[in-house]
């Protein structure tokens, strides 16, 4: 269980006594998980069948065409469907990596370090946040056109590295597992700064970083307005952007449809994959403690 | 928050913590200052023509003053655009939000079965990308495919609740997973004790458990409203489906058409701003309202 991923130390660890069924609260989280899986359900089913059958078989009858379908959609375009499948995993895995580190280092010096304008440049990178996301996207798109940087792997990379509400998700988890007096006894015994936050700091913060990692990950992968705007050339195309594409090219053809739902269906796998192996790191009460100190 | 100045934890370092937050301060400098910078430039400049406007030297560009804001904001496709927002963004946050209340509710309900399959689930599509949700659901609406047979889903009347829907079903599992996990956090004895007191199930919901949430509640609808201010994907994924769906839908569908595909980018800056200084006045604004009804007393 997600909240129980960790000690907390609190009482509600003990299996509670069997209580009767209720029907009320399981009957209400019933009819949510039909209304999430509904749709997923739908598309899995769809991406089975053939053209004809799209539209003559009934809604949830499985189909014949899946091997067809998917053998369609990696030919489409010498198979560029793999290449943004390839190029999501290259954003949002290096994105990932990338801010992940940053927002560790930082998120320590902002919680162990008293310094002159600590308040400040927290201030400064937290109130990112609130900055919309079109403010920064099209003068970006102008400011890399000028470095001659635009239409390139770089271009949507490099802005989605810093992530201020990773940075203060990681202050907040360095401020929870790292001891002072574990940081002031290294001091003590000689360690370097650099050393101790490698040695002692980083195997505490793990569990943290993984959480933000997951985060930033999905939202790289999920992000369409960034590499919608920066990129020209679909062979840089993440996958957000090459279905839409997909979608804007096929919507008026009908026979494009089987390879707009393949591709859909597809595009779940990896991520819905990644999900149920890594749930118990999603542990959204990194910022739950925030908001109650 | 603890003060670093009072506890064992703080110490002088000299540049160590400087060099620590380098990178950030350095990714800061280029990829927010400056793009924000530049777009408060762009929004006080416009291009002047002079003659016939050909030629090398025809376009310059001059300062503007506040000219661009006045047009964006005396614009009425944008303000159009703002009344089909707050319509949608009213019906996303009540439905989602409240959904996502309910359920964690529900979770932490004393008796409830099937907690972590239905958890898991109702999380599920926030790992879906919103243009493959909006796809997903888009094929749900179009009545050649529709397992719900043949209603306009997509009609000018039904596209909001349409495009609605698609938010509500990426963004509950999420919201719910906050509410959740911040109630896992109440020590149970305070349930128990309700009880001994004669408080039924529902009563602990609304007496305890719901304030206990507030602040959460708080986080999570600033967090929704600079979304919803900003919606983009969804209507941008649906459009090619329908034709109830201007390339002016939203603010910030606006934008893009005004900065990429007229060529406008000083109107495009100016108004990016205005979008911006209204998200910040919502967010704030909100946080004000109920901080006052919420903890009026503190």
């Amino acid at each position: 269980m997600t909240a129980t991923a960790l000690p907390r130390g609190r009482g509600h660890a003990r299996p509670a006594p069997r209580r009767p069924l209720g029907v009320v609260p399981t009957g209400v989280l019933v009819l949510g998980a039909i209304y999430t899986l509904f749709p997923v359900s739908w598309v899995v089913v769809a991406a089975t069948k053939s053209k004809a059958e799209l539209f003559s078989t009934s809604t949830f009858a499985p189909g014949t065409g899946l091997l067809s379908n998917l053998g369609d959609l990696f030919a489409y375009r010498d198979g560029v469907f793999w290449l943004w499948l390839l190029n999501t995993l290259l954003y949002a895995g290096g994105g990932a990596v990338l801010s992940t580190a940053v927002s560790t280092v930082s998120g320590y010096a902002l919680a162990t370090y008293d310094f002159p304008g600590r308040n400040l440049i927290f201030n400064l990178l937290i109130g990112g946040i609130l900055v919309p996301s079109v403010v920064l996207a099209i003068p970006q798109y102008l400011l890399f056109s000028k470095a001659g940087l635009a239409d390139t792997y770089w271009s949507v990379l490099l802005p989605q590295i810093l992530h201020p509400y990773s940075i203060y998700l990681a202050r907040i988890y360095a401020r929870a597992a790292i001891p002072g007096s574990l940081l002031e006894a290294g001091r003590l015994d000689g360690a370097g700064e650099w050393r101790l936050f490698r040695q002692v700091a980083l195997p505490m913060m793990t569990p943290g970083m993984v959480t933000i990692f997951l985060f930033q990950f999905v939202a790289i992968w999920n992000n369409f307005l960034l590499p919608f705007i920066m990129l020209g050339d679909d062979h840089r195309f993440p996958l957000t952007v090459g279905l839409y594409t997909l979608l804007a090219a096929g919507a008026n053809q009908p026979s494009l449809y089987n390879l707009i739902l393949t591709g859909t269906m597809l595009s779940l796998v990896p991520l819905i994959a990644l999900f149920l192996t890594m749930q118990r790191y999603w542990r959204t009460d990194l910022s739950g403690g925030a908001v109650k100190s | 928050m603890r003060s670093p100045e009072k506890g064992a934890r703080a110490h002088r370092a000299g540049a160590v913590p400087y060099l620590f937050l380098a990178p950030a301060m350095a990714l800061f400098a280029l990829f927010m200052a400056l793009p924000i910078g530049y777009t408060i430039y762009l929004s006080l400049r416009r291009t002047k023509v002079s003659g016939l406007g050909l030629g090398k030297g025809a376009r310059t560009e001059v300062f503007a003053g506040l000219a661009n804001y006045a047009a964006a904001v005396g614009d009425g496709e944008l303000w159009a655009g703002w009344l089909r927002v707050l319509g949608y963004g009213a019906l996303v946050l009540v439905l989602m939000l409240g959904l996502a209340l309910v359920f964690a509710l529900m979770l932490d309900a004393a008796h409830v079965r099937l907690a972590r399959l239905t958890r898991i689930s109702i999380f599920l599509p926030y790992a879906v990308p919103g243009v493959a949700a909006t796809l997903m659901w888009g094929f749900l609406y179009l009545p050649s495919l529709s397992p719900f047979g043949e209603h306009p889903f997509l009609s000018a009347g039904l596209v909001t609740f349409s495009m609605a829907n698609v938010a509500v079903w990426g963004g509950t599992g999420f919201n719910m997973l906050v509410l959740y996990t911040n109630l896992r956090a109440v020590p149970r004895e305070y349930y128990e004790a309700a009880r001994i007191d004669g408080a039924s199930e529902l009563d602990i919901a609304l007496r305890i458990k719901i304030p206990i949430l507030v602040p959460s509640i708080i986080l999570t609808t600033v967090f929704s409203v600079i979304a919803t201010v900003q919606v983009f994907t969804e209507p941008t994924t649906l459009r090619p489906l329908t034709n109830t769906i201007s390339s002016t839908w939203s603010p910030l569908m606006k934008v893009y058409r005004d900065a990429f595909v007229t060529g406008d980018l000083y109107s495009a800056a100016a108004t990016s701003m205005v979008i911006a200084g209204i998200s910040l006045v919502l967010s704030f604004g909100f946080l004000r309202i109920v901080k006052n009804r919420a903890f009026g007393e503190g």
